[in-house]
């Protein structure tokens, strides 16, 4: 293989989980622009996703569109009920609370999903064959290409639905300025709720498009959480653009550190890729020092 | 329209407001008048909920609104134009005034609030000029005109203004207070007032009440209040004592 079809090809792959890291991220952002906590359990979502899509079209049947509809569906109103039983009944919760109850939350989903799908590994068909196209010399999984698709629409949709829409723009005021937006008449907890489901809506989308590449099982989420996590912070905290471009980025790393230095440490480079960047620049590569200051975690 | 009785609000264990009463009529502007501190904001923060009240009770026409949460009472037809005007600064003019007339979106629909939106850019002409701009980017007074007509876009019953004149220079001032009296004149809005700048405040309202460390010390008419001598004293710098009195 020469040296330039090698690179293309640790570009895709890191593009590809990029792009997962990127939505992953884009869900750590929105809970945390609504209520100021960094939802644990974001993770947990990616992993609900891939195993009811599993679950949906290999078991009961269900046509890959559909499935992937009624499982984002599912996983939304799981992120819904979460919120509503375990972050809803509290009165003034410390933000360090609520932390922990994510993370109580997130073991209890991988219990669940461990007593429902066992131990095992699932895989999903991928969504049109798995005949490689070979670009620059390099083959590339059409996969990749339906998960790229799917990041840009999903970036696109997001980004209408904050400037365009006025639910949208009231779940924005809210995280400007809860006080002020309820002031206006705009329901915070209500918006609380609705971020709940759409960052979970987005683990799933995420879950969906990486299983049939990465497989998925019961305890797959923490990792892909921690990835996740990881891309929210670099692209600085509330920040969802910088999360996007963060996540490609640590996607990309940990595909040529992979490739060129040692595979074992593919988990190890986006932690070092965090830890480098929040030593150099701790606001992240977007977020502000001034607004950093204002922040509660 | 709207009538605190013995209202007690505490911060932690401050007592803040002590059996505080008072009453607007409709289409009145009252001013609450009185010191830093002396719980004027805590007022208004109690009517609007944000500070619910320990005891005592709020009447709006005839429904009582004591527990309800902030975001029930601005569709009752109370809105507040917070202290230090707290806009959202990465959202447009246009998107502020959209979402004041965010409790109206549904039943209203588009085109009413399109129009609404077009009477407050007549309102504040400065607004105009200004609304594809982020608010942040605005001056102090541009902020101040935005939350206020936020504020008017859910179409309130009673406005409840915090300190419409802080950091504001004296001509911007005069100007906003025009618009509160005209508003009242042209659309009969209620409005109840806080304000530092007891001169301006009483020269545009009809009445007001002193407060003083939580306690509603003096209520009148602006006219009495403006002649009274401690009022003179303490608030509008008439009459100097001497030092040592």
């Amino acid at each position: 293989m020469s040296e330039l079809s090698q690179i293309v090809q640790f570009l895709c792959t890191g593009v590809t989980i990029g792009s997962i890291y990127a939505m992953v991220g884009m869900g750590f952002t929105m809970i945390y622009n609504a209520t100021g906590i960094i939802n644990f359990a974001q993770g947990e979502f990616v992993m609900l996703g891939g195993l009811i899509m599993v679950s949906l079209t290999s078991s009961a049947h269900i046509p890959m569109p559909l499935g992937f509809f009624i499982t984002v569906i599912c996983v939304m109103l799981i992120g819904a009920l979460f919120e509503r039983c375990a972050i809803y009944p509290l009165k003034k919760p410390s933000v360090l609370t609520l932390i922990i109850i994510t993370l109580a939350g997130s073991i209890i989903a991988k219990g669940v999903a461990m007593l429902v799908w066992g131990k095992q590994t699932y895989s999903l068909p991928h969504f049109s064959g798995d005949t490689p196209l070979i670009i620059a010399g390099a083959a590339i999984l059409p996969q990749t290409l339906w998960i790229l698709g799917i990041l840009c629409c999903v970036v696109y949709g997001l980004s209408l639905f904050f400037n365009r829409t006025m639910l949208g723009k009231a779940m924005r005021a809210c995280a400007v300025n809860p006080i002020a937006a309820s002031l206006i008449g705009i329901n915070v907890r209500y918006m609380v709720l609705l971020s709940f489901a759409l960052s979970a809506a987005l683990g799933a989308v995420a879950g969906i498009c990486i299983t049939p590449m990465l497989l998925m099982e019961f305890d797959r989420g923490a990792l892909l959480g921690l990835k996740g996590f990881c891309a929210a912070a670099l692209g600085g905290l509330g920040h969802s653009g910088g999360a996007v471009v963060a996540g490609l980025l640590i996607g990309i790393f940990e595909s040529f550190g992979s490739g060129y230095l040692s595979s074992a440490y593919k988990d190890a480079i986006a932690l070092i890729v965090l830890l480098a960047v929040l030593l150099l620049r701790p606001s992240g590569l977007f977020g502000s020092v001034e607004q950093n200051k204002l922040k509660d975690f | 329209m709207l009538r605190l009785q013995n209202i007690n609000t505490y911060y932690g264990d401050i007592h803040v407001l002590k059996n505080v009463s008072l009453h607007v009529a409709e289409g009145e502007i009252v001013a609450l008048i009185g010191a830093n501190g002396a719980g004027k904001t805590t007022i208004l923060n109690t009517i609007c909920g944000i500070t619910p009240a320990a005891s005592g009770s709020i009447l709006y026409g005839g429904d009582d609104i004591t527990q309800l949460p902030p975001d029930r009472i601005v569709h009752k037809g109370i809105a507040q134009v917070p202290e230090g005007r707290q806009i959202f600064p990465p959202l447009t003019v246009i998107d502020h005034l959209q979402l004041g007339a965010y409790i109206r979106y549904r039943t209203d629909g588009k085109d009413a609030i399109a129009q609404d939106i077009e009477r407050m850019l007549i309102l504040f002409p400065r607004l105009r000029e200004r609304q594809h701009q982020y608010a942040g980017t605005l001056s102090g007074g541009e902020q101040q005109m935005l939350a206020i007509a936020r504020a008017l876009m859910s179409r309130p019953r009673v406005l409840l203004l915090d300190e419409p004149s802080m950091g504001l220079a004296p001509l911007v001032v005069q100007d906003i207070f025009t618009t509160i009296a005209r508003l009242r004149d042209e659309q009969r809005t209620t409005v109840l007032l806080v304000e530092q700048n007891a001169k301006a405040a009483l020269n545009c309202a009809d009445r007001g009440y002193v407060v003083e460390t939580g306690k509603i010390m003096l209520e009148g008419t602006a006219q009495e209040l403006r002649e009274n001598h401690e009022v003179q004293r303490a608030y509008l710098g008439r009459q100097k004592r001497p030092i040592w009195e």
